[in-house]
């Protein structure tokens, strides 16, 4: 297994430096940059602006800079927050990850549930009510779910606030802090979960109808086990096998925000911050936080396989 | 032999399922009964409706099932949920046609021969353990301990139908279902598993209902034989009757059908034609488009099951006022 992982890590390389070349060119090669976007420049600030940042060395040079400062840990410099990108990285990251985290936690663990009853309790009332709600939760856009949540639950009953992280003006600290940021968070997650949910229900109702017919299922109740045995230990373990791969695509998701969400309910998170980046043409961001996310991909491609190797003894590596 | 008791007794069994196209009568008032210590064998061709008589029996199928289907006494068809779930597994067990697909590809085999001794005893894991270990050894095969900690995938078909039949036999069955579990084996494991079956019955005085299409099979081990037809029974009698003087025309033509040791024909004989779409079978002989004997009353009415000589058949053939 150790060596599986060394091997596969080995692999890792190769791939990387591929997302690198496309990230940096593509970024590169779009013409203009930050300074450009300002119109009040005379043409000499802009020239020692240039050589400042080294926009006046060849893309190739400058890849190979990046590169290099990208293996030290150096995101580079961002132009618009005048920061280092990871410091930017790390400022909004977290509270995208907070939200992103508890939603993804929520969604799967109700489509879990919902989904096994569903399938269990194929074409009944239940499973049609279910499937109705759940493809209009889908279906509907998460600007106008929003916007219905937050007239509802903000405003007309006031039980949540309608946007922020932290109340305005409040200086918590500590538990009422924690406290604060929750009651926040309540409404973001909410909507992200009900977008999520729907796909994730029907996918684990499929596989696991697909399961309930195999024949190891008949086993387990020819040999006289409890239903709740059958559907859980039985069927459900191998209904929840090919999510690990769904499972992984989750976690860059984790870290990169939600655009609209974050807008709609004004959550100071990473998703609000690369579209600003893109407005300002700040490249040294978004080539940044792209690398970051490409980086959390290949991982998380990697750990699903080593779970897969986990729960599933027929790929376990020999 | 007749006065053994009866361990099952499957009267009016019937099991239909709703389609798109209809009503399909995969079993239709079927009765037949298993007696203690008896191998009783139920045969014909595919999709006549034996795997769901078997089934039905379980309680394994997923529709209506009418009927009674009394064991020891009691009528499965009338047992709660709860109820039917203690007996099955443990006094009534069944294994399957498919070893391969029939355990749980991610669990021990160990695990999964401990689960029925748990759920039907107050055995701890170790004691559970303990016998599952000796029930991989009692199925004939070695090195149990490392079988023990084993996955489905790293065993061969032969021996995954043993493990089923170990963990068929963990909790001392009164009778085993077999449903053609000999079909999917290469022919010399076919013949070890048939052989250890047959032997475990006999050390156990264990009742089984054997599933099959394989006539060398039923030659071999059944006392008693239940010959299917769409659905319907159309023949039963003690293994040395059905096959010394089969009656029904569609017993015949099995056995006809049945390629015998150096007897070398050109063409194997088949029975012509097919078995009949089960849906909407109107009142008849199911039997008549095939039949070389059909008349009339064939296309009319259907036949019930009467004594004749020793064996019951139902062929109109027989009856006195058709021949008179």
């Amino acid at each position: 297994m150790g060596r599986y992982i060394l091997k596969r890590l080995a692999y890792l390389i190769p791939t990387l430096i591929g997302a690198s070349i496309l990230i940096f060119f593509l970024y590169s090669l779009v013409p203009g940059n930050f300074i450009d976007g300002d119109p009040n420049l005379t043409a000499e600030r802009k020239a020692e602006l240039y050589a400042l940042y080294g926009f006046d060395q060849p893309t190739i040079v400058r890849y190979f800079i990046w590169m290099g400062n990208l293996l030290t840990g150096d995101l580079g410099f961002s132009l618009q927050f005048q920061r280092p990108v990871t410091e930017v990285l790390n400022n909004y990251i977290w509270s995208s990850f907070i939200v992103a985290f508890a939603s993804l936690f929520l969604t799967w663990a109700i489509a879990v549930v919902v989904g096994v009853i569903s399938a269990t309790k194929q074409y009944s009332l239940y499973d049609a009510v279910i499937t109705i709600l759940v493809f209009a939760a889908m279906a509907t856009p998460s600007f106008f779910l929003g916007l219905i949540v937050i007239k509802y639950f903000a405003v007309d009953l006031g039980w949540f606030p309608a946007g922020g992280m932290t109340t305005t003006g409040a200086d918590y600290t500590g538990w009422e802090h924690v406290k604060d940021v929750l009651e926040h968070m309540i409404l973001p997650v909410l909507v992200l979960t009900m977008l999520g949910i729907g796909g994730l229900t029907r996918y684990f109702r499929t596989n696991m109808l697909e399961v309930v017919k195999q024949d190891f299922v008949r086993t387990a109740r020819a040999k006289g086990l409890k239903e709740r045995v059958v559907i859980y230990k039985h069927a459900l373990r191998n209904a929840l096998l090919p999510a690990i791969t769904l499972f992984s695509f989750e976690l860059p998701a984790l870290f990169s925000g939600a655009i609209i969400t974050e807008q709609i309910f004004n959550w100071p998170g990473i998703g609000a911050i690369y579209m600003q980046a893109f407005t300002v043409r700040d490249y040294t961001l978004l080539m940044g936080f792209t690398m970051f996310i490409a980086v959390l991909t290949v991982i998380s491609n990697l750990i699903a396989d080593i779970l897969y190797g986990l729960a599933d003894p027929r790929v376990r590596v020999k | 032999m007749s006065e053994r008791a009866s361990v099952l007794e499957v009267k009016h069994l019937s099991a239909h399922f709703e389609t798109e196209q209809g009503i399909v009568r995969a079993v239709d008032d079927v009765s037949f009964s298993v007696k203690e210590g008896e191998t009783v064998c139920v045969v014909g061709e595919s999709g006549c409706g034996k795997s769901v008589t078997a089934m039905s029996v379980m309680g394994l199928v997923q529709t209506d099932v009418k009927g009674d289907l009394f064991f020891k006494g009691k009528n499965l068809a009338e047992l709660s949920r709860g109820d039917l779930r203690r007996v099955r597994g443990n006094d009534l067990a069944m294994i399957f046609q498919e070893p391969m697909s029939s355990l749980n590809p991610v669990l021990t085999i160990g695990e999964q021969i401990m689960e029925p001794l748990l759920v039907h005893h107050p055995y701890s894991k170790k004691q559970a353990r303990h016998k599952a270990i000796e029930l991989i050894e009692l199925v004939g095969i070695g090195r149990a301990e490392q079988i023990f900690k084993s996955y489905p995938h790293q065993l061969s078909g032969g021996m995954l139908q043993r493990i089923m039949i170990a963990i068929a036999l963990s909790c001392d069955p009164d009778m085993l279902i077999a449903d053609e579990p000999t079909t999917a084996l290469d022919v010399t494991i076919q013949a070890q598993v048939l052989d250890l079956l047959r032997t475990l019955q006999e050390e156990r005085n264990m009742s089984m209902l054997l599933i099959t299409h394989d006539l060398g099979v039923v030659a071999e081990v059944a006392d008693f034989v239940v010959v299917m037809y769409a659905g319907k029974v159309i023949e039963t009698g003690t293994v040395h009757d059905i096959f010394a003087s089969p009656k029904h025309p569609y017993t015949k033509g099995l056995l006809y059908a049945k390629p015998v040791l150096g007897n070398r024909t050109k063409k194997l004989y088949t029975i012509p034609g097919q078995v009949p779409n089960l849906v909407d079978l109107t009142p008849s002989c199911y039997f008549h488009e095939r039949c070389e004997h059909a008349m009339d009353i064939c296309r009319e009415k259907m036949p019930t099951l009467k004594l004749e000589d020793r064996q019951h058949v139902a062929c109109w053939l027989y009856e006195k006022e058709v021949k008179g």
